[in-house]
């Protein structure tokens, strides 16, 4: 893919804390128009990268072009069309939500001051929170001070959303807003890059991911690239154990293992229908045959590791 | 709503620019330094700062009308036993009194909140990526200083004024060298001293500007300017050490009396403009080079 198609693309993008990688030479590639899940575990490295992509800290090595331009020297044409969120929201306490909104509004120069009523309510609007628009900030629950920093992102067209862990706070109904909402942006057209360490949250509105562990990046393309870099494993549970596994590796079945009463193994490109027919006309029989294929979720934490203690 | 208003369409909200007709910036925007004057002005804080400097003034005043005062055995100088002659001496007496605390407490709050305020709330990184320019960011900031400044000297002043006149009246006004000089030109002098001290207060903001982009937190800015603000005036006061003196910004910061000789003492006026010049140049490019380079973390 050239250049020119991606929205966002970074080349040996790395960031050090200290002599500690944040970010170690990540290649990211999130094509225009697509939706872009960007996962990984708590400290994985996503929101330095995306602080990266949007110029607030510089890279200690690598390359990054937003919307085609490169940053940050490109920031002042590029950013305006891009709304983002960053490690969730952050307004003044004693504003009101839609004085927050006006403040951030008055600081765009592409804004139209005329029309800054009207694109402020409208972003209250579709994030449900106009009712709400006239409270202290500082009285928001969690999930409002949320909405309220999605809403922001939304003042102005977009042609890029960079959303760093939008979900982060919300309730379910509101979660599923957030999905429609990053939905709704696709369908106009925009490019969206979305973080969460929560794939199911993700993965129903994603076209694309992008895994990220320990500030690598190990795994990048289409949610169907990745689905089939799923390794399928086979479970036989039979009464002729040394028969059967002959018969498994002499297929070409890999990684043919007893396992008690069952024989496990990695049948590859190998259809379930041929193994049983092979089997059978072997005369093994058999009791249970079981094909595993592993979710995106399962997938996700093998590519990520399965430990709760963050990498630090 | 406005008449203009009217006629704009509902903004869209969204979705992709379709032309280049949003895609061009306006050249000059004063919303920015408008939205924060406002949130200075709004701030309840600050509110309560202002109702301080105005308060000094008028207790000043009422504490010189109600005991007798004595004018024989005072310093010339002494603006407070010249009010009972003329309430236009009462200002100038509050200003060489929160010129030497409560105006820089003011200056040194307000440039706390401009950098380190921001970046500890989270704000700076959304106005960053609005995106504003961080130059243009130091620039509004630091008007929006001058501008706080400028206010705070101002109540000090006008409050000061109009409560000397009530007292005592307004007249004539005997000069420090004993010559008088007109009603109205006694006025005018007296705001080219409200000015001079603003200049003062504002080249102290420029050094609040420089340490609020040091530290995230607002009030260890603040501290740090009072600091610096205070160990001037124990400098200053420290003979053996004059050769100090004209690095310190404080060094003539009480030059102002200076104007109420006949004719004026120009000298040390315009050598404290220059020190006030140099230091809010200078604070104002290392705030300007440290925070292009920044890293926003917070
Ligand atoms: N300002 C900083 N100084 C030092 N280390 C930092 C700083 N910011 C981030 N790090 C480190 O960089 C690593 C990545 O942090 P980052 O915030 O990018 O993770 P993340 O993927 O966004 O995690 P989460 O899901 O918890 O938000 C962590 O080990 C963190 O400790
Ligand atoms: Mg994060």
């Amino acid at each position: 893919m050239s250049p020119a198609d991606l929205a966002v693309a970074t080349s040996g993008l790395t960031k050090r804390f200290g002599t500690r990688a944040a970010v170690d030479g990540i290649d990211l590639a999130v094509p225009t128009g697509a939706v872009y899940g960007f996962l990984g575990p708590n400290g994985s490295g996503k929101t330095t990268t995306i602080r990266m992509l949007l110029g607030l800290i510089e890279p200690t090595a690598g390359s990054r072009t937003l919307l085609g331009q490169p940053m940050p020297a490109g920031a002042g044409e590029t950013l305006p069309r891009v709304g983002s969120l960053v490690e969730g929201p952050a307004f003044h306490p004693y504003l009101s939500g839609r004085a927050n909104l006006a403040r951030l509004d008055a600081a765009d120069r592409y804004a139209d001051p005329w029309s800054a009523r009207s694109r402020i309510d409208a972003a209250l609007e579709r994030v449900g929170l106009l009712a709400a628009a006239g409270k202290k900030y500082r009285a928001y629950s969690l999930g409002m001070r949320q909405r309220l920093a999605i809403g922001a992102s939304l003042l102005m067209p977009r042609d890029l959303l960079v959303l760093d862990e939008p979900t982060n706070g919300l309730d379910p109904q509101g979660t599923r807003e957030v999905r429609s909402l990053v939905g709704s942006l696709a369908a106009d057209g925009a490019t969206v890059l979305v973080s969460s360490h929560l794939l199911t949250e993700v993965e129903q509105v994603c076209t694309h991911l992008g895994v990220m562990s320990d500030g690598h990046l190990v795994a990048q393309g289409t949610v169907a690239e990745i689905r089939s870099g799923a390794v399928a494993t086979i479970r036989l549970q039979t009464g002729e154990l040394d028969a059967a596994a002959t018969v498994l590796t002499g297929l070409g079945v890999t990684n043919v293992q007893r396992v008690g009463l069952e024989v496990h193994g990695l049948p590859g490109d190998l259809e379930p229908e041929r193994i049983v027919a092979a089997l059978v006309g072997a005369g093994v029989g058999v009791r249970g045959f079981v094909v595993d294929a592993p979710s995106l979720e399962d997938l996700f934490v093998t590519m990520t590791g399965e430990g709760f203690d963050v990498s630090g | 709503m406005s008449v203009a208003e009217k006629g704009v369409e509902q903004g869209e909200v969204g979705t992709r620019h379709t032309g280049s007709t949003a895609t061009r910036p306006r050249a000059v925007s004063t919303r920015l330094l408008r939205s924060e004057l406002g949130l200075i002005m709004g701030r309840r804080r600050n509110q309560m700062g202002m109702l301080v400097l105005a308060a000094l003034p008028v207790v000043l005043a009422v504490a010189v009308k109600l005991t007798a005062p004595n004018r024989e055995g005072h310093d010339a100088g002494d603006f407070l036993v010249q009010a009972t002659a003329n309430g236009l001496f009462v200002p100038l007496a509050a200003l060489t009194l929160e010129m030497t605390l409560f105006l820089p407490m003011a200056i040194a709050m307000l440039s706390g909140d401009a950098i380190a305020g921001e970046a500890n709330l989270g704000t700076l990184r959304y106005l960053l990526t609005v995106p504003v320019n961080r130059t243009r960011l130091l620039a509004v900031k630091y008007a929006s200083l001058v501008i706080g400044a400028l206010i705070g000297v101002t109540i000090v002043t006008v409050v000061g004024a109009v409560v000397g006149i009530a007292l005592f009246g307004a007249g004539p006004m005997l000069t420090l060298s004993g010559v008088q000089i007109g009603v109205w030109s006694a006025v005018g002098r007296v705001a080219l001293v409200a000015l001079y001290c603003a200049a003062g207060i504002a080249a102290l903001g420029a050094v609040g500007l420089f340490v609020s982009t040091l530290t995230e937190q607002p009030m260890a800015a603040t501290v740090t300017v009072m600091i610096v603000t205070i160990v001037s005036w124990i400098l200053l006061g420290v003979n053996q050490l004059a050769f100090l003196h004209p690095w310190l910004i404080v060094d003539h910061w009480m030059s102002f009396s200076d104007l109420f000789r006949e004719p004026p003492l120009w000298s040390n006026l315009l050598q404290g403009l220059g020190q006030d010049l140099a230091y809010a140049v200078v604070f104002w490019l290392a705030a300007w080079a440290r925070f292009t380079s920044k890293d926003i973390t917070s």
